[in-house]
């Protein structure tokens, strides 16, 4: 039987992940169906049906689309997955949102979280922040996987013809009412899929005291993240949070700047290809996982940094 | 308003957790153990909105070993009115805890049911949402701010763009955020006092709900090590090092 993918998308664009999670869907069964509900979505249904790995794609538009509201989705998921063998979404906060509402009433135990296809029914996923790895093997019928984005490459987005069909709406929710997205806009590359990502903690002492990480981030056209310490104390926004609760990062490069390194950040950005660590303190845990670790007072690295960074003729985009 | 608030027992967030040599699992024996942290901030939740007089009751419960009845006693010292232990005696799967939850409610008639977003051992995520689509309530998942209206509750969600805001009705499920609110510690006269409070204890067997695995866990191993960096001297070696030997600016 076939695979159900749900796409996340903004109505205009697929949002990146869902390529990612295209990638490992199409690993479990080739024969990869999307389901894009929307409103006025078109564009983003056009766009899924040029992946050459998408086999089929289903279009249902509706205002009730227009926002996530799970119990929507829910609704109309259901309607299909009858046909399909694996229901699957991104593991961000969309997918997982979303899919244990699916899970539950097509009574299935779900999967979240996988970062490698084993075969069909088992799979790859962290528990304990990371420092577990579990193969685990879904015995349900049915099986509801959230993927791990970072895990996958994304998938090809051109040279695919996938058939798009209609379908009608399912019925919508009262009890629940969308009533606002406060959307952080940045002209900076996207947090989980940045090529390099340079990250604040605790040590910033403050709000203001992140433009010397920002200033870097223009240099490097670089996404800022934050421990969850920035965060609470209010340095900066909870989007930018990495770690068990926030988001999981697996940048080329990741400048970890005055974080000692919780068990709970190190779960968002220890895959990350090469780490580099900053922080006054040379026992903090955050040593034990950077390639490179300077033992510096931040607040004179990161000007020089800066000015380092400036002599260099090139920076790779 | 009755508000019912689910709480786990897990390994302490602080501990740094070892996997068993034959890959059965994680250790356990002698390791400390605590209340998954989101579920405290889901007590705390459920406690404020009692003091704002928004509610009547607050009933805790948790699902696990006899020893899980811990996490109740904490919840009932910062101000929990009463508790629920349902005796399991193995790990069982989120959608077995759901089913479990979902018999709870049919009984205790709830208004309101908070718990963490996700449990720090398994990382699963789920349990919140599998039980309202099984009661077909609304959910307002990852929560950082809840108003208590008439009849319904706007909820402020962290996702990864930023801040959603939301209107469910009541009843309804909320998961909540670390950032929701600061939870309190108890004070020693609480923690006597809530050893007076009572705790129902039931057995998940008498529930008639079926909880065996969906799920087999086929082996649990560490994953694989990161190898050990080198410390640099200065920002000028660092830099060097970024643009000629890692190759990545």
């Amino acid at each position: 039987m076939s695979v159900l993918l749900i796409a996340e998308h903004n109505n205009k664009e697929v949002r990146p992940f869902t390529y990612n999670a295209i990638t490992a869907a199409s690993q479990i069964n080739e024969d990869l169906h999307v389901l894009v509900l929307g409103h006025q979505a078109d564009d983003v249904a056009k766009s899924l049906s040029e992946v050459p790995n998408v086999k089929k794609v289903i279009h249902v538009d509706n205002e009730i689309y227009e926002n996530y509201i799970a119990e929507n989705y829910t609704a109309a998921i259901i309607k299909h997955a009858e046909s399909y063998s694996h229901i699957v979404s991104s593991a961000n906060t969309f997918g997982k949102n979303l899919m244990p509402r699916i899970a539950a009433l097509l009574d299935t135990s779900q999967v979240s979280d996988i970062i490698k296809v084993i075969s069909e029914d088992t799979f790859l996923r962290p528990i304990y922040a990371g420092n577990a790895f579990a193969t685990v093997k879904s015995n349900d019928k049915k099986k509801c996987v959230t993927i791990r984005p970072t895990s996958f490459d994304p998938a090809d987005k051109s040279g695919g013809s996938a058939e798009i069909t209609k379908s009608d709406p399912a019925e919508a929710s009262s009890s629940t009412k969308f009533l606002k997205k406060e959307e952080v806009k940045s002209d900076r590359p996207e947090l989980g899929t940045a090529r390099i990502v340079i990250s604040g903690g605790r040590g910033m002492q403050n709000g203001e005291n992140f433009k010397l990480i920002s200033d870097i981030a223009d240099k490097l056209n670089a996404a800022i993240g934050a421990s969850r310490a920035a965060v609470d104390a209010g340095y900066i926004t909870n989007d930018h949070q990495v770690g068990q609760t926030g988001k999981v990062v697996v940048p080329d490069l990741y400048i970890a700047v005055g974080i000692s390194g919780a068990i709970q950040h190190l779960a968002g950005m220890k895959e990350s290809k090469v780490i580099v660590a900053i922080n006054k303190d040379g026992e903090a845990p955050i040593f034990s996982v950077a390639d490179y670790g300077l033992e510096a007072d931040l607040f004179e690295a990161l000007p020089q940094f800066l000015s380092e960074l400036n002599k260099l003729n090139t920076i790779q985009k | 308003m009755k508000i019912l608030v689910a709480v786990k027992r897990v390994i302490d967030y602080n501990v740094q957790i070892r996997v068993k040599e034959d890959g059965s699992g994680v250790v356990t024996d002698n390791v400390k153990m605590s209340t998954n942290p989101p579920d405290d901030n889901a007590i705390e939740e459920a406690v404020k909105i009692k003091e704002a007089g928004k509610a009547k009751e607050i009933v805790a419960i948790t699902i696990g070993e006899e020893k899980a009845q811990e996490t109740v006693r904490k919840a009932l010292a910062v101000g929990a009115d009463r508790g629920i232990h349902v005796k399991v005696d193995n790990v069982i799967e989120p959608l077995a805890v759901s089913k479990i939850l979902k018999k709870i409610v049919e009984k205790e008639n709830p208004d309101l049911v908070f718990m963490g977003k996700q449990a720090i051992d398994d990382d699963c995520n789920q349990t919140g949402q599998m039980l309202a689509a099984l009661l077909n309530w609304p959910q307002a998942t990852f929560a950082s701010k809840i108003e208590v209206k008439d009849n319904a509750l706007e909820v402020t969600r962290e996702i990864d763009e930023g801040l959603e805001t939301i209107e469910v009705n009541v009843p309804a499920i909320v998961t909540c955020d670390l950032r929701l609110n600061e939870p309190r510690y108890a004070s020693l006269p609480n923690i006597m006092k809530a050893k007076k409070k009572p705790i129902e204890q039931l057995n998940a067997s008498d529930l008639g709900v079926d909880i065996n695995p969906r799920i087999e866990q086929i082996k649990v191993e560490e994953p694989p090590k990161r190898k050990a960096g080198i410390k640099v001297a200065s920002v000028e070696e660092l830099v060097q090092k970024l643009k000629n030997e890692a190759k990545v600016i």
